[in-house]
């Protein structure tokens, strides 16, 4: 690094040692000939010079005039000669020399490109980042030498990249090859832009550099397509892990407890809300801990939503037990009142709740595989639920309760356990859990009264195809799900793609009316 | 689990004709009932629909008749219902769907009706002009034939019915699955109407009609017929249903419905009886669709939607199940106190819904049927 640094040094001296703009190349700019002033800007930006770099800015603003043969810098308040910068009287009739799109594409690579020789190393970077497109071959010299000094690994190969693109039109079929070869190495579609026309026997004479081209775009679209397929991978998992979060609650209500609760989806919306709640309580008195909301919302929602579902529990749904049908019309009578609640509370307009700055972006994998950071959080923040759901069910006493209560009601209340009890703590886990859930999905989709109505069709779907009673299935039937769901979105649409599942899933229960576990013994065909 | 009602003697010896086993299904009074039912729609609500002056107390206002009409179909929906739930045991979420399938395959005529009245002037309907379609899709075919759209109204539901029962009954799916399982199919129905390309209007489903058999549409006299079309189809249904129910077919439905296996043992199979009540409903429900639609002039695929679906049920679970006057009575008292409160209190529509639906659950599972049934016992033991 140190070596790096001072190689960089040594170089930009040397470089500024031979600069003061040429002053026939700065009246050149103001040529009134589009193809001369292009010739200027790169010569000037060749020249690596700190001064010329000030004039292409001023160019670029549209502050350089010209009065007779005389150039200068005017930033409206204060005029300078272009070539001495000194100060100086301008003229009144000078002439502001004009910049078209062609000029201004022109003129921002120069720029890039003068700032590839800047000692900072990120200021180098995204310089390098925006030489990648529109690269005029008069810029392959300035980009050969800034690749030749360059020693960043990060960098270097953007600038390698760069250089190729400016020297596929050189007049030298092994140049040519040279840039072919090297822009294999980038997957992007934009390349693959580039190198079509070099596969044109009537553009491109050398059949050397014409086979490489088809090897080159061969290669890039593999590439490309493996992204785009790890990209339907990829958002199957997300929808997968958004719709695990929608149904691990209702794999213990409906799974394990066997009650159905079709306000499920209402405690989903309960749990947005609250993180709703949460980032305005935050903006308002913790404003710069604002940030932080989210982490401090699930919590929250957990209890919120527990609450709501112990509530739901002793008023309505104990009165029910082992009438199923009953079970799921009061329910839904439930979902009603909590959607209604919530417009009376929040209005019938969607709310807006948005992302903690941590959360936006994504980290790019392939040119066409960008994975937003918010969904890899939620795949993460899906896992560590199921977790935690899994410790919960399996490693405590309450969970051995329930498993108790599941398997045999009296016996289990025999011997001790306070099995009416235990009903209202495993509901309120159920819903706190769907009030994580909520959270999760306040992240990524919008927040009203109504949201929780999408769910409910799609978390029964999971819970019924992954077979009551355990997680295991639900996890395999949320992922499957969402992987499959997306995949043939791909080819088929949303909707189709959406009859498609059903239909699916339907015959499925045909073949495994238990789901993909079922549950083996006495209780199995209860 | 009891649902009785009260059972006429049948004659005990021989083959009984089928006009008298229709006869012995209702009661004396039932058959006044029925009686004075028809002919206040057939005859007194026309009178003063169309004799009283508007000003009159006795006028009986065109938003009525809509108004009652619509809750007439209703009330056959919830008929149908109570036939696959009261009597079957089975509750199906989807019956939205078969209801709006019936609307849209009599839509169907109905769009063809408006010939070239649209706002295009086409042959074809405004929403094909819209996407540039140049001819019918196949299924459009024989769509201008009144015939072949009544036919439609029964056979769609009919055919959808028999494939999604067969396969959901032959793997003995019953139970919350098969609700979960009909709300899924009625909400992948939605969606797949909801597509232009769908050939059904899309989002707006079909709207704007001018007449059906050459008459106007929204003429008094054609929305009389269609009221007293309604009024006699439910009572048919009453009929026919009551037949149904007390018929050996429906004594071992209600068998299948309290104790399944058992009638297996015996040596029913019991897929047959739950297809034919399944697709029966079914039909049922396309016929009160293709009698709401040109009275309220409009289908779309919100018709479908699971929410609707399920309200059906809280009609029949309102009056009292496993009773046949029961859904009528339910469907009328829920859907009058909807047309009050969504013009008194919108807001609080969906919470005196949502209330409805526990407090029915809960304090009254057999219904205001069953309520009454109650009170009267109640009365009877008080006096002796």
């Amino acid at each position: 690094m140190k070596k790096t640094l001072l190689t960089f040094l040594l170089c930009a001296s040397t470089l500024s040692a031979l600069a003061a703009p040429d002053p026939t190349l700065v009246r050149q700019l103001a040529a009134d000939d589009n193809t001369d002033k292009i010739e200027a800007i790169q010569k000037l930006a060749l020249t690596a010079d700190p001064e010329a770099a000030r004039i292409l800015q001023a160019m670029a603003d549209e502050s350089l005039f010209l009065a007779g043969e005389q150039v200068f810098l005017f930033d409206g308040e204060l005029a300078r000669d272009a070539i001495s910068g000194a100060e100086a009287e301008m003229p009144e009739d000078a002439e502001s020399v004009t910049v078209n799109n062609r000029l201004r594409g022109e003129l921002a690579n120069a720029l890039a490109a003068l700032r590839l020789f800047d000692s900072d190393r990120e200021v180098r970077l995204k310089a390098a980042g925006e030489l990648q497109t529109n690269v005029s071959s008069g810029m392959a010299e300035i980009l050969a030498r800034a690749r030749d000094q360059e020693q960043d690994a990060a960098i270097k190969p953007l600038l390698v990249l760069a250089h190729a693109q400016a020297t596929l039109g050189d007049t030298d079929p092994a140049v040519r090859l040279a840039a072919v070869n090297a822009l294999a190495a980038a997957a992007s579609p934009a390349v693959r832009g580039l190198l079509l026309p070099l596969t044109d026997p009537s553009i491109e004479a050398d059949a050397m550099v014409r086979d490489a081209a088809v090897q080159a775009m061969k290669s890039i679209e593999r590439t490309l397509a493996w992204g785009d397929t790890l990209a339907g991978i990829f958002s199957g998992l997300s929808l997968g892990s958004i719709l695990l979060l929608a149904a691990l609650g209702l794999a213990i209500t409906y799974g394990v407890m066997g009650i159905i609760n079709m306000a499920h989806g209402e405690l989903l919306m309960v749990g947005a809300y609250t993180a709703y709640v949460m980032q305005s309580l935050f903006r308002s008195y913790l404003p710069e801990w604002i940030d932080w909301y989210l982490p401090a919302a699930i919590p929250v929602a957990f209890f919120t939503a527990a609450a709501v579902g112990v509530l739901m529990e002793r008023t309505v749904i104990r009165w029910l037990y082992g009438r199923t049908l009953e079970t799921l019309l009061a329910t839904w009578g439930l979902s009603l009142v909590l959607i209604q609640s919530a417009r009376v509370i929040f209005g019938a307009q969607n709310v807006e709740v948005s992302n903690p700055s941590w959360m936006s972006g994504g980290v790019e994998l392939l040119p066409n595989l960008i994975l937003p950071w918010n969904r890899v959080i939620i795949i993460g923040f899906a896992l560590f639920v199921l977790f935690l759901v899994w410790v919960l069910m399996n490693k405590t006493r309450l969970g051995m309760f329930v498993r108790a209560v599941t398997q045999n009601r009296p016996m289990a209340g025999c011997v001790g356990v306070p099995t009416s009890r235990i009903d209202t703590m495993a509901f309120a886990l159920g819903a706190g859990i769907a009030g994580l859930g909520g959270v999760a999905l306040s992240q990524i989709s919008n927040v009203g009264p109504d949201m929780g109505q999408g769910y409910i069709v799609d978390s029964f779907m999971v819970v019924v195809v992954g077979g009551v009673g355990q997680l295991a299935g639900a996890v395999w039937a949320a992922l499957g799900l969402g992987i499959f769901s997306k995949l043939l979105e791909g080819w088929a649409g949303a909707v189709i793609a959406k009859i498609a599942i059903l239909v699916a899933i339907i015959i499925f229960i045909q073949k495994r009316p238990q789901g993909i576990f079922a549950l083996k013994g006495r209780f199995a065909d209860q | 689990m009891s649902a009785t009602s009260s059972v006429l003697p049948l004659p005990a010896t021989g083959r009984v004709p089928l006009t008298l086993r229709f006869f012995a299904a209702l009661d004396r009074k039932a058959w006044i009932a029925l009686g004075i039912f028809l002919a206040l729609a057939l005859i007194v609500v026309p009178v003063l629909n169309l004799m009283v002056p508007p000003d009159s107390v006795f006028h009986v206002s065109a938003y009525a008749i809509t108004l009652i009409g619509k809750i007439m179909c209703y009330a056959l929906v919830a008929v149908a219902m109570d036939l696959i739930w009261g009597y079957g045991g089975i509750l199906s979420l989807g019956h939205g769907l078969f209801f709006a399938l019936g609307g849209y395959a009599f839509g169907m005529y109905l769009m063809r009706q408006i010939g070239r009245d649209g706002s295009y002037q086409s042959d074809l309907p405004d929403f094909m002009v819209f996407l540039d379609w140049k001819e019918l899709p196949w299924f459009w075919l024989g769509s201008d034939s009144f015939g072949w759209a009544a036919f439609l109204v029964m056979a769609v539901p009919a055919v959808v019915a028999f494939v999604f029962g067969y396969f959901a009954f032959r793997s003995r799916i019953k139970g919350v699955y098969f609700s979960i399982i009909t709300q899924a199919l009625t909400y992948a129905a939605m969606l797949l109407f909801f597509r232009n390309e769908t050939g059904f209007g899309g989002n707006n489903g079909f709207t704007d009609f001018k007449r059906v058999l050459d008459v106007p549409i929204t003429a008094p006299e054609t929305r009389l017929m269609l009221f007293a079309l309604t009024a006699i189809a439910l009572a048919a249904t009453l009929v026919f249903s009551a037949w149904l129910v007390k018929s050996k077919f429906g004594r071992v439905l209600t068998a299948i419905r309290d104790a399944e296996s058992r009638v297996m043992f015996i040596g029913y199979n019991p897929l047959w009886y739950k297809l034919t009540i399944w697709v029966i409903s079914a039909v049922l429900c396309g016929i009160a669709g293709a009698l709401y639609v040109p009275q309220v002039g409009i289908i779309n695929p919100s018709e479908m939607s699971p929410a609707n679906s399920i309200e059906i049920a809280i009609w029949v679970a309102v009056g009292g199940r496993g009773t046949l006057i029961g859904p009528v009575i339910g469907a009328f008292a829920v859907n009058l106190a909807k047309s009050w409160f969504t013009v008194s209190f919108p807001e609080y529509w969906l919470f005196f819904l949502g209330l409805l639906f526990i407090v029915v659950t809960l304090l009254l599972p057999q219904g205001l049927v069953g309520l009454w049934k109650k009170i009267i016992s109640k009365k009877q033991g008080a006096q002796a």
